[in-house]
């Protein structure tokens, strides 16, 4: 039995520990925000928080995640109101949509570290973010937006 | 983002005939037929005709025919209903369409997204959908008043009696409007009087798509389903000999081991078991004869082919001669490898297969072939076969394989083990399952006369085909000559008085299919970087050169001067940059480019700006046009930079993103779209952007090294 918490709910779970998080998300948990791109942690449509860092789900074993705190894109705001997925909404940055929960997630963990990134900032947070769309610009202006919206306290 | 059946414009007709289908003229929208009957949800819905429908609380539900893999197919199809239906916008949603004729692509007849048609193409049908439910409110509206219905206005979701200023909302017309017979004759608007076209409208797919709501096919869950991972050859063409299923049925979560045509599947509770099943698997292939297959040696094989000419595909005056008594001639040799789609989602497919009936969950460019498909492997009636569309994670073109390879394997499995089942690739799977665009070899000759005018042109092009042997074959394959394999090369628009451009067909064997621009992806590059190559030749500025020969093309002419502009082209460099231009027409639509880039031995090759002219015609959402420019640049670019699949012992070499890179955040140029303002004829969006990016590209490290690039990716070692 593994226990942690998912979106601040707890979680007990009889799922072998060497099984990558990223499917007992998904497949145990119907958490399907979280998406599958590539199983070797290069390209980050799986990441998530654990315990407020960015993790690669798809890499990292059910055990990692044992007694700590795991964050999806589900659980990102209840409503939409994070200023990344506000400002993803104003840029319109989706094309596909698919990396996209993994760019959230990478960027909210930028954004918290760096209230005020720099385009330096965003290139070394968001570099493990595969977006085969090509929606790299506005996912950088939305960062940008992101923190100006927080900065004007719009958000949690 | 599309792709694409490939047909040209002047096939159209030919491919919907072929395919059955009808062409669609004057305003006939197709009604309710078939299973497109299930989308009405009984009497309180107003469903006008088979592409949207009203319910009472005035929410408008357009149904969508084109696939949504981010090109924006179910924002401006909406839009373009919206506009002519005078509906509030906040109301509208859209659902995928069922399978059924009322939903047949109106040029290829058959159920498809591709070739970067689907808002010029449904332009017509959709506006008259939208109109002709306008006209039946506004009549309800009248009758239930009883005025005349000339006195009456429609406005954002009403309809409103201007004299008494009385208004009814579409939603409380609903039951009236559906006791009225659908219009015979509608009037659509006067563009000058559009509200929602031609404006950047938000998607409405976005917020699904920033909380992970968004259901994509390999997020659909079935009660019962269990999940299943193929084994297939190692070897394109190999074949099952033998295998164990003891070690993998050993494994935890593993239910079964079955055989299907493509391989062998192992099923299991989850993704995980089945993966580890996999790996325990023992198999025995007869690997077939591709097992010798390897890149250095196919380029050989291909230049043995160039030395022959081939297929004619296009021949203007008499280039020999030209050629011979031109006072500088060029020749060039180019290698294009094949490339992968590499969509985020890797292939995946949920079918449920009963006795009596069969369901499928598939994010799919093709529903019609995939139903029919299904339809053959399980025996079963068409009408018994129900195929659901789901959000594509990126398509490309891969989600449209005229085999439904990926169908079938869910179905044959369902079939064997009669529960629901979820077939999912991985990565390595994706990568090393085919259908790329072919390897292209090119030789390009050409001549300039004593004025650096260029006299003589001729290029041949060798790379498998795409559709030979295909129901498409008639459509695509003309006099020997598959239009895909010379497309953007046949219709060079530089005035050149002698033209040959020949295709030779390379052997079979590697599954190849249409990718973001098909065969635009390669002649493009030919095309641009060896007219590039000609103006140097000439002594003249690239872009002067390219304008003097574009006299009978005045749109590409219009979009080469718009970039020059825009880029500043001619204005002095700074920083070590250089500038590379190229133009290209795809998919009725013209795209110009000037990339700047830099190089380096220790930094590389890095591509810092590229501004983009589109000219598209009349534009339904300029956002979304915008987007599809920044997509194709991107995707063109990683394609010029990284992209490559190769082969040794007949396996491809390349097997997820370390060794099949993508363009990444920090390599991102900045990018300047900027729309051409056009009332030309309507062209595509999701493909055209990706052609001139590469030879812009290239032209710019020429301008910096002195350096020509004839093969992609670029190499360094070629660069510098």
């Amino acid at each position: 039995m593994i226990s942690f918490r998912v979106n601040k709910q707890s979680v007990n779970l009889e799922v072998d520990p060497a099984t990558p998080l990223l499917w007992v998300l998904r497949e145990n948990l119907g958490l399907t925000g979280t998406k599958y791109g590539c199983g070797m942690a290069q390209c980050g449509a799986c990441t998530v928080h654990l315990d407020g860092e960015a993790v690669r789900s798809c890499v990292a074993p059910l055990s990692r995640a044992a007694g700590k705190e795991v964050t999806t894109i589900e659980g990102l705001s209840p409503d939409l109101s994070h200023p990344l997925q506000r400002a993803w909404i104003a840029e319109d940055v989706p094309q596909c949509g698919y990396c996209q929960s993994g760019q959230l997630m990478s960027a909210a963990v930028l954004l918290r570290e760096k209230p005020r990134p720099t385009d330096e900032d965003i290139d070394k947070a968001m570099t493990g973010n595969i977006c085969r769309c090509g929606t790299y610009q506005r996912i950088r202006r939305a960062i940008h937006l992101a923190a100006q919206l927080k900065a004007r306290g719009g958000a949690k | 983002m599309s792709a694409i059946v490939n047909c040209s414009r002047r096939n159209f007709l030919k491919a919907s005939l072929l395919a059955g289908g009808g062409l669609i003229l004057g305003v006939h929208i197709p009604g309710l037929n078939g299973s497109a009957k299930a989308a009405q949800q009984g009497i309180s819905t107003f469903v006008p005709n088979a592409f949207l429908r009203i319910a009472k609380d005035g929410s408008v539900t357009v149904i969508g025919n084109h696939s949504e893999m981010g090109q924006g197919a179910y924002t401006s199809g909406a839009m373009t209903i919206a506009e002519e239906l005078d509906a509030d916008w906040t109301k509208i949603r859209v659902e995928p369409a069922p399978v059924d004729p009322a939903y047949n692509h109106p040029i290829y007849g058959v159920q498809i997204t591709g070739g970067s048609t689907s808002t010029w193409s449904e332009w017509d049908r959709l506006r008259k959908a939208g109109a002709a439910a306008r006209q039946m409110l506004l009549a309800a509206a009248a009758q239930m008043w009883n005025v005349d219905p000339s006195t009456c206005r429609t406005e954002n979701g009403q309809v409103i009696h201007t004299n008494s200023q009385r208004r009814l909302s579409y939603g409380e017309l609903v039951e009236k409007a559906s006791t009225l017979t659908p219009a015979q004759n509608v009037t659509l608007k006067d563009p000058k009087d559009f509200k929602i076209i031609g404006k950047a409208i938000k998607r409405l797919d976005t917020p699904d798509k920033t909380n992970g709501k968004a259901v994509f096919g390999l997020d659909v869950n079935v009660p019962g389903m269990l999940v299943a991972v193929v084994a297939r050859p190692p070897v394109f063409g190999g074949q099952l000999k033998s295998f164990n299923t003891a070690k993998a049925k050993a494994v935890p979560g593993v239910r079964y081991v079955v055989e299907i045509e493509r391989g062998v599947a192992v099923v299991a509770d989850g993704f995980w078991p089945a993966k580890l099943g996999r790996e325990a698997l023992e198999i025995v292939w007869d690997e077939g004869p591709l097992v010798s297959l390897d890149s250095r040696a196919q380029r050989d094989q291909y230049a043995e082919l160039a030395k022959k000419p081939g297929a004619v595909a296009k021949k203007e005056g008499e280039t020999a001669s030209a050629l011979s008594t031109a006072t500088t001639k060029l020749e060039a040799i180019y290698d294009l490898p094949y490339l992968a789609h590499a969509t985020m989602e890797p292939m995946n497919c949920v079918a449920d297969v009963r006795a009596d009936s069969c369901e499928i969950w598939v994010g799919t460019q093709f529903q019609s072939g995939d139903r029919d498909a299904a339809a053959r492997d399980t025996g079963l009636k068409p009408e018994q076969v129900k195929l659901h569309t789901t959000l594509l994670g990126g398509g490309f073109g891969r989600r449209s394989p005229l085999d439904s390879h990926v169908v079938r394997e869910a179905v044959q499995i369902s079939k064997t083990v009669k529960v629901p089942v979820k077939v999912v690739w991985t990565r390595e799977d994706d990568m090393r399952g085919g259908y790329y665009r072919p390897r292209a070899y090119h030789t390009v000759s050409a001549g300039l006369d004593g004025n650096g005018k260029p006299v003589a042109w001729q290029q041949r092009i060798v790379c498998q085909s795409i559709f030979v042997g295909t129901p498409f074959e008639p459509a695509v394959v003309k006099n020997g000559v598959e239009e895909t394999a010379v497309e953007g090369a046949a219709d060079l628009p530089y005035d050149i008085p002698n033209l040959l451009v020949e295709w030779h067909q390379a052997p079979d064997g590697v599954p190849v299919f249409i990718l973001r621009s098909v065969g635009h992806s390669h002649t493009a590059f030919v095309v641009e970087t060896f007219v590039d190559e000609l103006a140097h030749a000439a002594g003249k500025d690239p872009f002067e050169f390219r304008r003097g020969l574009l006299g009978k093309h005045p749109r590409h002419k219009r979009v080469l001067e718009f970039v020059a502009e825009k880029a500043g082209w001619g204005k002095a460099m700074s920083n070590g940059r250089g500038r590379g231009l190229a133009v290209h027409e795809s998919f009725g639509s013209y795209v110009a480019q000037v990339a700047e880039v830099s190089i380096s031995k220790d930094r590389g090759l890095r591509v810092h700006r590229v501004v983009c002219a589109v000219d598209c015609g009349p534009v339904v959402n300029p956002d979304i046009v915008r987007a599809q420019m920044e997509g194709g640049i991107v995707f063109g670019l990683t394609a010029a930079l990284y992209g490559e699949i190769t082969f040794e012992k007949g396996r491809v070499r390349q097997g997820n993103f370390h060794d099949y890179p993508m363009l990444r955040m920090h390599e991102m140029p900045q990018i300047e779209v900027h729309i051409v303002p056009s009332e030309d004829k309507m062209g595509g969006a999701g493909e055209v952007g990706v052609p001139p990016v590469a030879p812009a590209v290239a032209n710019a490290v020429f301008a910096l090294t002195s350096k020509r690039i004839r093969r992609l990716p670029i190499r360094m070692t070629d660069a510098i």
